[in-house]
């Protein structure tokens, strides 16, 4: 039996393990759970005359992230607009990850075989644009594309081309944008991947006939393929909801989902459709993570195949 | 040693490798010739440092001599990346695939030489069951000890058929009993298979017991190449009898057919010896060799310094009236003692044909 001197002291350890944590629960709770919350019951709601919502339980704004009512005749269809900017967001994503990983993957090797003293030195000019607020960097991308920018004057002072390429205020603009501000999410997981294969291995199979290209596809992938998929998923996941990239360096007509939602809380004066558009998002995020998680903790057993 | 082919199924010519460049350089290698015979079992052997295994990476293709070449099979190499040459390594660190199991691991060489995938899998079955891995053949490498991690990485290595095969200090990291118990699997699957073993090891007994011939390294050159007993018996010089066995180096100046030690005793050279009358040189004997005999007898009268036990055997060491020591090795008599107390005094013989004069 506990003393009662020994049950006091365990109360009061418990008193003192609540108090420390209060901060971090009312955050989670009131700071994070709580948007959420509202999000959700938001997208079950009318919207209101000007904006916010009015009080009447409805699944408009959910069917209207789906479907649309014509006009003029009335008729229900599929809301292609919507469709269109949701597939522009995940084919953006997609190969905006797929391009930091065809940069990252060079990079991350590179600085992972470097004497030990100069990696940090290397890491930290990885991370470097991190210091400096998105929207300036943004800004210093569209300076270097834009038909007067850098990029172009310098292509027509060497006659390479006569006119201007046009690359700001199109997907191309915002892929740049986004492979650049978000290659370092790449590197990092990449980087500590390869930092921990050990080379041996690669040695040993290049001694077993493996030719260079093999070596990295039998041995060298699947054996860092946890820092690909960690790499991948934090690129991914961000770019999906990206809203500053596309707004500056898309213009108006290349809107992401952010941007979209972004227009529904403001001029579309339609915040369950915002709401519902954001669960959507937020969805979507949560599969690649799922699928994440999937592939992480599986187990190394997969069959023969080059 | 079969010698069908003429042709060595090694042979470095003045290979010589230097790290680095300018005042920094390191010569791992110092112009090294060397022929090994096809289905010979050759041990390179040294203490770390020597360029030992350098030799190794430089054959298995992992390293491109600065100057020299490295020939298989009588076919120049120097250039092919390790991918294209038909030797395969075992290494010190086994370096398993972790992702894979036993028997992918055995079959990679097979898949990247694309071959087909029943002749894969037989010869995968025929490996497994080679190194007596059958049970373990679905299992991940983390999942096995070190003696199996040991077989797998064999298997891996043999299941291509390689010309020659090259192992890289493969028992170090094992313990005692299961290093002997591999020592001998080693030599069996040489004897199995045909293929030339190319053994590096800075371990003379293992060195001794396993190889057809070995090559002793130091400083980046070979210093001898022999076969065990030769380079046992026979050292070339000093540095091989020292690195190889225990043994008693006696300094001394040569003068009409004798060695004349500086504490005064003078020993009659060994048959054979030639010295320049007044040249310095050293005597060596193996432990094992020095016969005592009861003092006053015909010899070299010492004194027992001190007497070691080894179960087996018994070391004595002993100083020589002029101060020089000399250990001696004696088979352990039933008693465990053999008389011989420290301060004894006994008469030294040396067996014939045991001692061996070196040069300086």
């Amino acid at each position: 039996m506990a003393s009662a001197a020994e049950r006091a002291s365990r109360a009061e350890d418990v008193r003192r393990y609540w108090a420390l944590c209060a901060p971090a629960l009312f955050l989670l709770l009131v700071g994070a759970s709580g948007p959420l919350l509202i999000v959700v019951v938001y997208s079950f709601l009318e919207p209101g005359d000007y904006s916010g919502v009015s009080w009447r339980f409805t699944f408009d704004a959910w069917i209207n992230v789906f479907f649309q009512k014509d006009i003029f005749d009335e008729t229900w269809g599929v809301a292609d607009a919507h469709l269109t900017i949701f597939w522009r967001s995940v084919r953006l994503s997609l190969l905006t990850t797929a391009i930091t990983f065809a940069f990252g993957f060079p990079m991350a090797w590179f600085i992972a075989t470097r004497p030990q003293k100069e990696r940090a030195l290397w890491l930290f000019l990885v991370t470097i644009p991190f210091w400096t607020n998105l929207l300036i960097r943004t800004f210093a991308i569209m300076e270097v594309i834009r038909n007067q920018g850098l990029l172009n004057t310098a292509l027509m002072g060497l006659g390479l081309i006569e006119t201007p390429i046009q690359i700001l205020y199109t997907d191309a603009a915002v892929l740049i944008g986004m492979a650049y501000v978000y290659l370092p999410l790449m590197v990092l997981p990449l980087y500590a991947a390869i930092d921990r294969f050990d080379f041996r291995l690669a040695e040993a199979a290049y001694d077993l006939y493996a030719s260079r290209w093999r070596v990295m596809r039998r041995v060298v992938l699947p054996i860092v393929r946890p820092g690909v998929v960690a790499g991948c998923i934090l690129v991914f996941v961000p770019s999906l909801g990206a809203y500053v990239t596309p707004r500056v360096l898309g213009g108006g007509k290349n809107m992401m989902i952010g941007n979209f939602i972004e227009l529904q809380f403001g001029q579309g004066r339609n915040w369950p459709l915002g709401a519902a558009l954001s669960m959507l998002l937020l969805m979507i995020v949560m599969i690649a993570l799922l699928a994440y998680v999937r592939v992480s903790t599986r187990k190394d057993a997969h069959g023969h195949g080059a | 040693m079969a010698r069908e082919n003429p042709a060595p199924a090694v042979e470095a010519r003045a290979a010589r490798k230097v790290y680095g460049e300018g005042e920094g350089a390191v010569v791992a290698l110092a112009g090294v010739d060397l022929a090994i015979a096809e289905g010979e079992f050759f041990t390179l052997l040294g203490p770390s440092g020597c360029g030992k295994t350098t030799l190794l990476r430089l054959i298995a293709g992992f390293e491109t001599p600065t100057e020299g070449a490295i020939l298989l099979g009588g076919a120049e190499v120097t250039a092919l990346p390790p991918n294209r040459r038909k030797v395969n390594t075992v290494f010190q660190s086994y370096a398993l695939f972790p992702h894979l199991t036993v028997a992918q691991n055995i079959a990679f060489g097979l898949e990247m030489l694309d071959k087909p995938r029943a002749e894969v899998s037989a010869t995968v079955a025929e490996m497994l069951a080679l190194v007596r891995m059958e049970p373990m053949a679905g299992r991940s490498p983390a999942q096995l000890s070190g003696g199996q991690q040991q077989r797998v990485a064999l298997a891996r290595a043999l299941a291509p058929r390689p010309r020659v095969l090259l192992l890289d200090e493969p028992l170090s990291a094992l313990d005692l009993k299961l290093r002997k118990e591999m020592q001998s699997e080693l030599k069996r699957l040489q004897r199995e298979t045909g293929i030339t073993f190319v053994f590096v090891t800075h371990d003379q007994e293992e060195a001794l017991t396993m190889s057809d011939r070995i090559a002793v390294m130091s400083g980046g050159a070979i210093r001898q190449v022999g076969a065990p007993r030769e380079v046992y018996n026979r050292p070339a010089d000093r540095f091989v009898a020292d690195f190889i066995g225990e043994t008693n180096f006696l300094e001394g100046r040569v003068e009409d057919g004798r060695l004349h030690l500086p504490g005064g005793e003078a020993i009659r050279l060994p048959e054979g010896a030639a010295a320049a009358e007044g040249a310095a040189a050293t005597l060596t004997i193996r432990p094992e060799q020095v016969r005592l005999a009861p003092e006053g007898e015909d010899g070299l009268a010492a004194t027992v310094a001190d007497s070691v036990y080894f179960g087996a055997d018994l070391h004595l060491h002993l100083r020589l009236a002029g101060g020089a020591a000399l250990v001696a090795r004696l088979q352990s008599p039933p008693s465990g003692e053999a008389g011989l107390a420290p301060g004894a005094v006994v008469s030294v013989r040396f067996a014939p044909g045991a001692a061996q004069l070196l040069e300086g």
